[in-house]
């Protein structure tokens, strides 16, 4: 979208119900990344989950009420922004498919849905933002989540922003396109396969030898750093955003420091 | 075949611990990735192509009825005869009359997995028929009482040495002080045996790639040259088939041409691609003496117009299966049907019933990679979940599942009530998971602990702590005003 | 021996979920105009635009599949050139072909090659075809069948060897279906048209390409520039 920016855009911070439940200081970053830039951010209390589980579990009736709910709560924002590209990607690519039977609210969700950014594409695309003032000493692997590349078409922007970040040394990893085998649901329908593609992402990550792997979908990095605490590695993984907004004080995910 | 697909979690798990395949898998599934991202490099309107390719079916697809009534008289102008199947029982009737009627004896196949999904060679045993598959991984599977792995190489799930020992296994002549430990030498032994089951056949039987409306021809794309040896060395050539394979010209044609062999083995083209058209000529030296199609419909029909629609564009190259990360993990068996991977996730509860194939669309991380590589662009993970959708309405899905997913929903529609369920719970587990920063064991949470450990929270929601932040924010305006 | 029946539930069933009844002008108009147009589509660039770049793209193409192509001046050089191509492959001098005008033209006698004529036979080590047409975009020869070149030749014998005449060769796919269908008439074909892109192969086992699986495990090309 193309419409001129408002001065201060006012955002509402879509949480997103892991970041909520499990790791609050993702959210924390994320607002400072926007402030930072310039936005006014609101977390509207009327919020929980974008209605995936229900979405991808074939419960369509139960996925169209919660994001009824969700447009409700977060039509007033100039933008919505959420620090994953998994609910990112639902607000924007499949609220409107919901609404098919009901033309009204179709068109109201489809506005809706450009409204909706993940937030470090909305970041560097929207904002203009094309670099950060943080600090990070170590080598970095960025792990791209299948909504993000495939969704959402984001892969240059991370790791765009990730080379401004003093100290840090990015190294890609092989077979980046590939799926953690996280999937949500699939990771505990289906745990030995999903245990397959995780152990074959360890592995690809643990090549690189970097220090820290980041990423933007905090469903998929649990999924790794628990794989990884499981293997009894010393590599570390965070959301990008933590690394972006220097935001260190949490112990890495899965991890005691 | 009778289909397995109900049982797709055993023999995933089976597969996955098969360390033979894991050892197949791991060689096989790299090389068709990264050629058919060279191919598609080398090729600037690869993508355009695609984009035409789909408006191709789309077009005919719209347009079925008419497009299949002009293939059948021109297949009948140029001497050939069309038979129609509404289910794989009356092909499989059709075919046996033919072979019988011809006085067959031993006939050779090309691969098909038409002929898969009819499970046509048990029927032609059964009528006491030779069928004998040329096409080197499918002749292997066969002689190892398996089915294909994969829709465009049978013995994906196999390592040269299990070739060997079949070769060694069955062919009773073979001296056993020759060397077959390379691939040349075991494609060597097969093609001296096969040579002369060409030679012998009374009928070939042959799927199909392309049908052309324009010319009544049927199109079978190889490498091998073994169904262009099944179409012109017996006296009666059949062709099986289904009905969407039409396309109206052979302009269409090569327009998806151009995307198949690009998309299946990242080759520019086959080495052979062939037109077939009617039986041999008056005059002709040679090529077969009778040509029959034999369409297919077994549920295609019942998917035009609805949902499943963009299935039928379908062009069998594989690509989504070579591109998958679950069957990349368990091969083609573990699907438990003909059609394995994205593709065979959606098509196969089409064919055999989403009661017996239910897994299949649910095994998918919705990684959406399948849809990425698809030439057709067809909307795999949609039409997957299209799947699962029905399986929750006529209430397929486990009952657990079902109930768990309903509360969560019921409760995520209740943020005051969530907050007050959920604070007390993650606190509780903040504290007790603070000292490791993860679990290894927890009630509830078996399946995701089976293989990896679980973040702890950190004790308190985004939400309580932005709540304390609002207002420390606004008492320091306060007190700077 | 299917019954009339069969046909007419499935085209039937067809046009219930497609919501036709199949009379209707404005979808048969469209098929007719695309069956008797066949409008081109996309033409990737790489089938090229002169001579020069097509014989270029044609000739590069069959090399990468392993195939022997060599440019003889005129029909007069071919039987030398075919000659020397056997020797190098050490293979007797014999060979079998059709009853194509132009192969029927070519003077052996300073040659020790014996031709026979006709569809192959099992024994044959070498067969010579001449190829109606030839597309530069990816290396493809287009081989009809019937008496002047009997199909079986193409497969068969291990050794294939096939003559294109320069003026022969196109660019795409759709050029050479022209030129086709300029010989056979629109909506007609012989009983067999073969596009052969290069020798044989399989990569069946561990995906890895073996060369001369049922087909010719060698494919040499004559590009015959004579007019």
């Amino acid at each position: 979208m193309t419409t001129s920016l408002p001065d201060q855009p006012r955002i509402g911070l879509f949480v997103t119900c892991l970041v909520d439940l499990f790791r609050p200081s993702i959210g924390f970053a994320a607002v400072k990344l926007l402030e930072g830039a310039g936005c006014i951010v609101e977390a509207p209390l009327a919020q929980v989950c974008c209605g995936q589980p229900a979405y991808n579990s074939g419960d369509r009736a139960d996925a169209r009420e919660i994001a009824r709910q969700v447009i409700e709560s977060f039509d007033k924002y100039d933008y919505i922004v959420a620090p994953s590209g998994s609910c990112a990607g639902m607000l924007r690519k499949h609220y409107p498919a919901l609404f098919e039977d009901e033309p009204d609210m179709a068109e109201r969700a489809a506005a809706f849905a450009l409204r909706c950014y993940e937030l470090i594409a909305f970041l560097t695309d929207v904002l203009r933002v094309s670099a950060v003032h943080a600090k990070f000493s170590g080598s970095v692997t960025y792990h791209d989540s299948c909504s993000s590349l495939r969704e959402m078409g984001t892969a240059a922007q991370p790791r765009t922003l990730l080379r401004t970040v003093e100290g840090l040394t990015l190294v890609e990893a092989d077979q980046q396109d590939i799926c953690c085998g996280f999937g949500g649901t699939f990771s505990v329908k289906y745990p030995d396969i999903s245990n397959a593609m995780v152990s074959a992402k360890t592995a690809a990550l643990a090549e690189t030898g970097a220090d820290l792997v980041a990423g933007g979908d905090l469903g998929c990095l649990m999924n790794i750093a628990g794989k990884l605490a499981r293997e009894g590695s010393s590599m570390r993984v965070r959301h990008i955003a933590e690394i972006l907004a220097g935001e260190l004080d949490a112990p890495p995910i899965a991890s005691r420091r | 075949m009778q289909p397995s697909s109900s049982n797709f979690k055993p023999n995933a798990a089976a597969a996955l611990a098969d360390s033979t395949l894991q050892r197949a898998l791991a060689k096989a599934r790299s090389g068709f990735q990264s050629k058919r991202a060279r191919a598609r490099s080398e090729l600037p309107e690869f993508d355009a192509l695609c984009e035409q390719a789909k408006d191709i079916k789309n077009h005919t697809l719209a347009h079925l009825d008419l497009y299949l009534e002009i293939f059948e008289q021109k297949v009948t102008e140029s001497g050939g005869r069309v038979h129609w199947a509404r289910t794989p029982e009356q092909a499989r009737k059709l075919i046996l009359g033919i072979c019988k009627e011809a006085g067959a004896h031993t006939i050779t196949k090309g691969k098909s997995m038409v002929a898969e999904e009819i499970a046509l060679n048990p029927a032609l045993e059964a009528a006491g028929f030779q069928p004998v598959e040329t096409d080197l991984g499918e002749y292997i599977v066969q002689i190892r009482k398996e089915v294909p792995s994969h829709i465009i190489a049978p013995a994906f799930h196999l390592t040269r040495e299990q070739v060997e020992a079949d070769f060694r296994r069955t062919h009773l002549d073979l001296d056993k002080d020759r060397s077959l430990t390379k691939p040349e030498e075991l494609v060597a032994e097969a093609r001296g045996i096969l040579r002369d089951k060409f030679v012998k056949a009374d009928v070939g039987i042959t799927g199909a790639n392309f049908l052309v409306a324009e010319t009544g021809s049927s199109v079978i794309v190889t490498n091998e040259g073994n169904a262009d040896l099944t179409h012109l060395l017996p006296r009666v050539h059949i062709v099986l088939t289904t009905i969407e394979k039409l396309v109206p010209n052979l302009s269409d044609v090569s327009g998806i041409l151009r995307v198949l062999a690009r998309s299946a083995t990242g080759q520019d083209i086959s080495m052979y691609t062939t037109f077939m058209t009617g039986p041999r000529r008056p005059g002709d030296p040679d090529g077969p003496e009778a040509y029959h199609v034999v369409l297919l419909d077994n549920g295609r029909s019942e998917m035009l117009g609805a949902e499943f629609q963009d299935m039928l564009r379908c062009i069998r190259c594989g690509s989504c299966i070579n591109h998958c990360p679950v069957y990349g993990a368990v091969g083609g068996h573990a699907y438990g049907w003909v059609y394995p991977g994205p593709m065979g996730a959606v098509l196969t509860p089409s064919l055999i019933g989403v009661h017996e194939a239910g897994h299949l669309p649910n095994a998918s991380s919705f990684c959406g990679r399948c849809e990425a590589v698809c030439p057709m662009k067809i909307p795999l993970p949609k039409m997957m979940r299209h799947w699962r959708e029905r399986e929750f309405e006529q209430g397929e899905s486990p009952r657990i599942q079902r109930m768990s997913i309903k509360a969560w929903s019921w409760l995520a529609r209740r943020p005051q009530l969530y907050r007050r369920v959920m604070g007390p719970l993650i606190g509780l587990l903040g504290e007790w998971g603070k000292r490791r920063g993860n679990f290894r064991w927890l009630p509830m949470a078996g399946q995701w602990l089976k293989h990896r450990d679980l973040a702890a929270p950190a004790g308190r929601s985004f939400h309580e702590l932005w709540q304390l932040e609002q207002n420390r924010r606004i008492r320091e305006a306060d007190i700077r005003r | 021996m299917s019954s009339q029946s069969d046909r007419d539930a499935i085209i039937g069933a067809i046009r219930k979920n497609l919501g036709a009844r199949g009379d209707e002008p404005g979808r048969r108009g469209r098929v007719r105009t695309r069956i008797e147009r066949s409008p081109n589509g996309i033409i990737p660039e790489r089938a090229g635009y002169d001579l020069a770049e097509r014989i270029d793209q044609f000739t590069a193409s069959l090399k990468s599949q392993g195939v022997t192509v060599e440019e003889v001046e005129n029909l007069k050089a071919l039987p030398g050139a075919i000659a020397t191509i056997l020797a190098e492959f050490n293979l007797p001098a014999q060979l079998r072909h059709g009853d194509d005008p132009l192969l029927a033209t070519l003077d052996w006698s300073d040659t020790l090659i014996e031709t026979q004529t006709g569809a192959a036979h099992l024994d044959d080590a070498t067969s010579l075809s001449r190829a109606v047409t030839a597309t530069a975009e990816t290396g493809t020869l287009v081989l009809t069948s019937g008496t002047n070149n009997p199909s079986t030749l193409n497969f068969l014998p291990e050794t294939h060897l096939v003559v294109l005449m320069t003026r022969d060769l196109c660019g795409s796919y759709e050029e050479a279906w022209d030129r086709i269908r300029a010989i056979y008439g629109r909506g007609n074909l012989p009983s067999t048209v073969n596009y052969v892109s290069g020798p044989s192969a399989s990569a069946d086992i561990e995906q890895t390409l073996v060369r001369g699986a049922h087909g010719p495990k060698r494919l040499a090309v004559f590009l015959v520039a004579e007019k």
